[in-house]
């Protein structure tokens, strides 16, 4: 890629940007703007959930723990002090600390196993802090929930839509960074031949480690973000439910690219709510996850890859075969000479 | 293995022979760490590395190649190889810093392409490559580990004949460097005679003969084991 010249996707990537800046001022329904806020949210989400998944090759069941680690801090910080910036930075502290820490001692603890042990047991650690979130109802009123009050900068839907686009571009930019940087290799080399990347020499734990880390801290970012846009906070954020929406949004939008989960999260968060309008013309509808499942299995039978990385792939066929014609011109041409 | 205990003097090329199941590739194992030893200790420069892990005895200088190919299917050749160049150069955990920016291992990753005659393939993905042609992008990337001793195992297992001379050139290229030590485990014996300072003959896990190749041919016993049988075998 040269500097003066973009790609055909870089252009893409600046309209849409251009057009998701003016997208707030040009419409005036709010469902249209919550549910982008939700798309914006649900990237990052599944953008941590690919650096795992799609990068370094883990399975992870339990990536909710840390997206509902930053929704309760938000929650409750908002809840016990009062809803001012101080509780914001706070919560966002207290977030990354947690989710570092959890991330770390999870890692550390589990990540030597084989990968279905390594599922299962994200799995349980999700499920325990879930249970905790329902039992310790002084601090979480239980299985309920809360509503809280945020400063009023979050509360106006505009500005929480910028808010999260711009999480949501810095996310993306500083993946990008670390998926380029030479340990963003080694992880994908994990992913291809764990083996192999030992015997060059490197500590795949620590690798490993760091990649959880990472997407730890990420995930912690967008349950805040999410918490804020409802408002509100219960239980359901420990859900497997959101470990497998992510899981969704990255297979089918594509797994290992960058921009897949994004393309993902937009398609599945358009789906749902297009979906649930249909469900006055037919109960099925209703039952979206049912159509859901059919999808998954499809994608993953026909275009493993998701769709970013067929298209990827489609791309870089085309370029060896023009290559090869190339080749073959210029070999008939040194053959007639 | 049974009670083998050899000595490998440095900066020499020593081959392993032994017919299939005589436990030349174990040996490799327990040489590299994939294996540890039931008893009995393993001495590198002295140190005593019997209970050091694949990693570490790697940055202590023992690469190895294996005899299944073992390469990052979905990545470039050249990726391949230059994420040998970064281990070895100690690149570990940059995590900011974009890759492109270190220019030496780019170069240093090219030029061993070009050592194994794979420079017009660095930027095709490993799987679509030629067996031949991933046992050499496999010696590249051991190369540029840079350890004082090289394992090869059977570097030229399914080649095709034509490909054979090439990977023995590029052998001698590097056993004329003159720095590192090779142990080499090959079938094809004429390879081994030519190249080898001396030889080590293995036999159901047991050491059947250790010395220089003159010696070993004209080894009776190793002639019944293994000798007579192999060319039968070849022919």
């Amino acid at each position: 890629m040269s500097k003066t010249r973009f790609s055909p996707f870089t252009i893409l990537l600046i309209v849409l940007g251009l057009f998701l800046a003016v997208f707030p001022f040009v419409n005036d329904s709010r469902t249209m703007l919550i549910l982008f806020t939700q798309i914006f949210i649900f990237s990052i989400f599944a953008m941590s959930y690919n650096l795992l998944l799609g990068y370094t090759g883990i399975v992870s069941f339990g990536h909710a723990m840390f997206f509902g680690l930053g929704a309760y801090a938000i929650g409750i910080c908002m809840k016990k002090l009062e809803p001012g910036w101080n509780g914001v930075l706070l919560a966002v502290l207290i977030t990354v600390a947690l989710c570092a820490v959890l991330s770390f001692l999870v890692g550390i603890l589990t990540l030597r196993l084989k990968s279905h042990f390594f599922a299962m047991l994200t799995l349980a650690v999700a499920g325990l802090l879930m249970v905790t979130a329902e039992k310790w109802r002084s601090l979480t009123m239980g299985n309920d929930g809360f509503t809280f009050r945020v400063p009023d900068l979050l509360k106006d839907r505009i500005s929480l839509y910028f808010i999260a686009l711009v999480f949501m571009v810095l996310t993306y930019l500083l993946m990008r960074r670390f998926t380029f940087s030479p340990v963003g290799k080694v992880l994908v080399a994990i992913r291809e031949n764990e083996q192999r990347v030992e015997s060059l020499g490197y500590r795949v734990l620590n690798y490993k480690i760091i990649a959880n880390v990472v997407a730890g801290t990420i995930a912690g970012f967008s349950g805040i973000l999410y918490a804020v846009s409802l408002r509100f906070v219960n239980t359901s954020v420990f859900a497997t439910e959101v470990t497998l929406d992510a899981l969704l949004m990255t297979i089918i939008g594509g797994v290992g690219t960058l921009f897949g989960p994004i393309l993902g999260a937009a398609l599945i968060e358009i789906a749902q709510h297009g979906l649930m309008d249909l469900a006055k013309v037919h109960w099925i509808f209703e039952r979206w996850v049912i159509l859901f499942g059919t999808i998954f299995i499809l994608v993953v039978m026909f275009f493993p890859k998701g769709i970013v990385g067929s298209a990827l792939q489609w791309q870089f066929k085309r370029k060896n075969s023009q290559k090869a014609t190339l080749d073959k011109k210029e070999r008939s041409k040194a053959a007639t000479h | 293995m049974n009670s083998v205990s050899v000595e490998i003097e440095k900066n020499k090329l020593k081959s392993i022979i032994g017919p299939n199941g005589a436990g030349k590739t174990t040996f490799f194992n327990l040489l590299s760490g994939q294996l540890k030893p039931t008893n009995g200790k393993i001495f590198f420069k002295g140190e005593d590395v019997t209970r050091m892990n694949p990693t570490y005895r790697t940055r202590k200088g023992i690469g190895r190649s294996f005899q299944i190919t073992n390469v990052f299917p979905n990545l470039t050749c050249f990726e391949n190889v230059r994420l040998a160049v970064q281990s070895q150069a100690g690149v570990r955990y940059r995590m900011l810093s974009h890759f492109k920016k270190y220019k030496d291992m780019e170069r240093k990753a090219y030029e061993l392409l070009e050592l194994v005659y794979l420079g017009e393939k660095a930027m095709e993905l490993a799987i679509n490559l030629a067996h031949g042609e991933k046992r050499k992008l496999e010696i590249a990337m051991l190369l540029a580990l840079e350890t004082e001793l090289l394992l090869l195992d059977e570097p030229t297992a399914g080649m095709s004949l034509e490909e054979v001379p090439k990977i023995l050139d590029v052998i001698k290229k590097i056993k004329e460097d003159g720095n590192r030590t090779i142990l080499l485990i090959e079938h094809k014996m004429d390879m081994v005679l030519d190249l080898s300072d001396s030889i080590m003959v293995l036999f159901n896990g047991k050491l059947l003969a250790d010395g220089d190749p003159e010696e070993i041919m004209n080894n009776d016993q190793v002639q019944s084991a293994y000798l007579g049988g192999l060319y039968d075998d070849a022919s």
